[in-house]
């Protein structure tokens, strides 16, 4: 993986875990029915990499968090919804707090979704449900996410909302930025022809790892937070010092390096929240757009 | 009541400009004979004539701790700091931004250079701490629905406090936590909350013996009046509408799912 690591690790500064906000569950691996050409961790239906965490994991990150006073949880994958605990993995998070999902929207089903609501209504806490759409129509988004991928995702926000739902559309920006504008409006138009009155949308920038650095390029040298650059910094923008994540294999220290050796800290989240080096290239992205995994900008929106 | 004026406190947040709701409440407070009068800050934003906030203030000896709104008006900063990333959002937070800066005089400013960021006192023996977003961030949003009780027990034994009172969200809320100590967040006096209803809300803290409890005081005011203020002082339409029908029509992106769902837009 040429993407990750580097040799001035050394040189690279330390991000201290400031306080433990959000964690991270790792859910559906590297296991995805998807396989989207911009994927940063190289999702796909036969990628084992990492595995499906079970309920009896999750349960015992959820108890450690509550000593810890985490604030909100996060569930990512691959697709999530593949893992069969996912819904008593949902009910006994939002026991305690509030959780969001990044789901690619296809594989629900009605069944699936009643469960949902009935989990989302018995909580107090909100249920948040991320769907990642790449493009407005099939032209756009398919090239990207894969055949008839489009119209399964559109589905899936269009159930969502009948349910009640409304999701946070996530579109990684894959094209130039000067056509920023008119692509908003346009996908604004899509999700409200699906029924979709008042939709939340959420723009990310993509990451060049995995995937993506074979579709568009690697991070180069220069791209990496060097000393200077920490000061007067904003370190709350970067998700490693307000946050944690647990895979298969342990807590990592963000959901986007967990292919990295050196991303993996410990067994439990005390073990893991040691300061972590800012050598790669995917910090530097951190860094230039912040906050980018968290459902609304940094802190103050939080 | 048999509570004695010194055992409670009226806690009132985000007054955004709305000196007649201000006004209100204040009268509101005195004709129930509490002593003690709080401010968790943002004076300015959203509504017009922003300098009319300071002497009500005085007059009523309510001590007042500074929002993010006060701090960058303050600082002289370019924007509030509320963070919003829309750009829709943004467009109007400037608006107002812009219009407080300048109708805010520099002796308010300077008064405003002088407010603490947190003000801790002891209702009938409880250590009660008031801040504006949270104890550790000015602008931290703490919404009912995305605030776990495990987390604010942390806030309550990091910051020793019995009760925690915050504002900044615009949206009242309180939880009893299972240690049986308090977080309130005592809402706006601002704007209405989002429900559809012109009401905005202030709150009571009362300390008895064995714990204290709170209790949210709805204000009535002329908010014809308000609005009106704010069409002659070309505000954005969106805001006099806000008051009006008493639903949000902008800053949405910040509600969490269960917030967001209560609402119209
Ligand atoms: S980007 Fe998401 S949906 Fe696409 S392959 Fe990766 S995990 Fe699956
Ligand atoms: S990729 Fe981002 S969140 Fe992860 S360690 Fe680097 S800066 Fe922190
Ligand atoms: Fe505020």
């Amino acid at each position: 993986m040429t993407g990750h690591g580097n040799e001035t690790r050394e040189l690279a500064p330390a991000q201290e875990l400031e306080s433990l906000d959000e964690l991270w569950f790792q859910v559906g691996g590297t296991l995805c029915n998807l396989s989207c050409n911009h994927c940063f961790i190289s999702c796909h239906p036969g990628n084992d990499t990492f595995g499906f965490l079970s309920i009896e994991t999750v349960r015992k990150y959820l108890r450690e968090s509550e000593k810890l006073g985490v604030r909100e949880y996060y569930f990512t994958g691959g697709e999530p919804f593949l893992n069969r605990d996912m819904m008593q993995i949902l009910e006994e998070t939002l026991s305690i707090g509030p959780a969001t999902v990044l789901t690619n929207g296809t594989v629900f089903t009605p069944g699936s979704i009643r469960r949902l609501r009935d989990i989302s209504q018995a909580s107090s806490y909100s249920l948040e449900l991320r769907v990642s759409i790449d493009g407005y129509n099939p032209q756009t988004n398919d090239p990207i996410r894969g055949e008839g991928t489009f119209k399964q995702a559109i589905r899936g926000v269009r159930m969502l909302v009948q349910a009640g739902f409304l999701p946070i559309i996530t579109i990684a920006q894959t094209w130039p930025e000067e056509d920023g504008p008119g692509v908003f409006d346009s996908f604004v138009e899509t999700l409200k022809g699906a029924g979709y009155e008042r939709p939340r949308i959420k723009i990310l920038p993509t990451l060049h790892l995995g995937m993506e650095e074979e579709r568009t390029r690697p991070y180069s040298r220069s791209e990496r937070i060097s000393a200077e650059m920490m000061e007067n910094y904003d370190s709350s923008q970067l998700l490693c010092s307000r946050g944690r994540t647990v895979t298969d294999r342990g807590v990592a220290v963000c959901p986007l390096l967990i292919e990295a050796p050196d991303a993996h800290l410990g067994e439990t989240l005390e073990e893991a929240s040691g300061a972590f080096r800012l050598s790669h290239g995917a910090c530097h992205t951190c860094y230039v757009y912040g906050a980018i995994c968290s459902n609304v900008g940094g802190w103050g929106v939080d | 009541m048999t509570a004695s004026t010194s055992e409670q406190a009226a806690l009132i947040g985000g007054i955004y400009s709305n000196h007649l709701a201000l006004e209100a409440a204040l009268s509101d407070i005195s004709s129930r004979n509490i002593g003690s009068i709080y401010c968790l800050g943002d004076l300015g934003a959203f509504g017009p004539h922003p300098d009319r906030i300071y002497p009500l203030l005085k007059a009523h000896s309510v001590k007042t701790l500074a929002g993010n709104y006060d701090d960058s008006l303050a600082r002289d900063l370019p924007d509030c700091q509320c963070g919003y990333t829309d750009p829709r959002d943004n467009h109007f937070a400037r608006l107002s931004y812009q219009y407080t800066y300048r109708n805010t005089s520099e002796e308010n400013r300077s008064w405003l250079r002088t407010l603490p960021e947190e003000i801790r006192f002891e209702l009938a023996g409880h250590k009660v701490l008031l801040c504006h977003g949270s104890p550790r961030r000015q602008n931290e949003f703490l919404w009912d629905s995305t605030t776990p009780d495990h987390f604010l027990e942390k806030f309550c034994d990091d910051y020793q406090a019995d009760i925690i009172a915050v504002t900044h969200t615009g949206m009242k809320w309180k939880r009893r936590l299972p240690s049986g100590r308090l977080f309130v967040n005592v809402g706006v006096l601002g704007r209405p909350e989002n429900d559809g209803s012109r009401r905005v809300w202030y709150a009571v803290l009362r300390g008895m013996k064995d714990r204290v409890t709170s209790e949210f005081i709805p204000v009535n005011y002329d908010a014809e009046r308000l609005a009106l203020e704010m069409r002659e002082e070309k505000l954005p339409e969106e805001f006099a509408e806000t008051i009006e029908s008493g639903w949000w029509t902008t800053c949405l992106e910040i509600l969490p799912e269960k917030e967001r769902r209560a609402g119209r837009y």
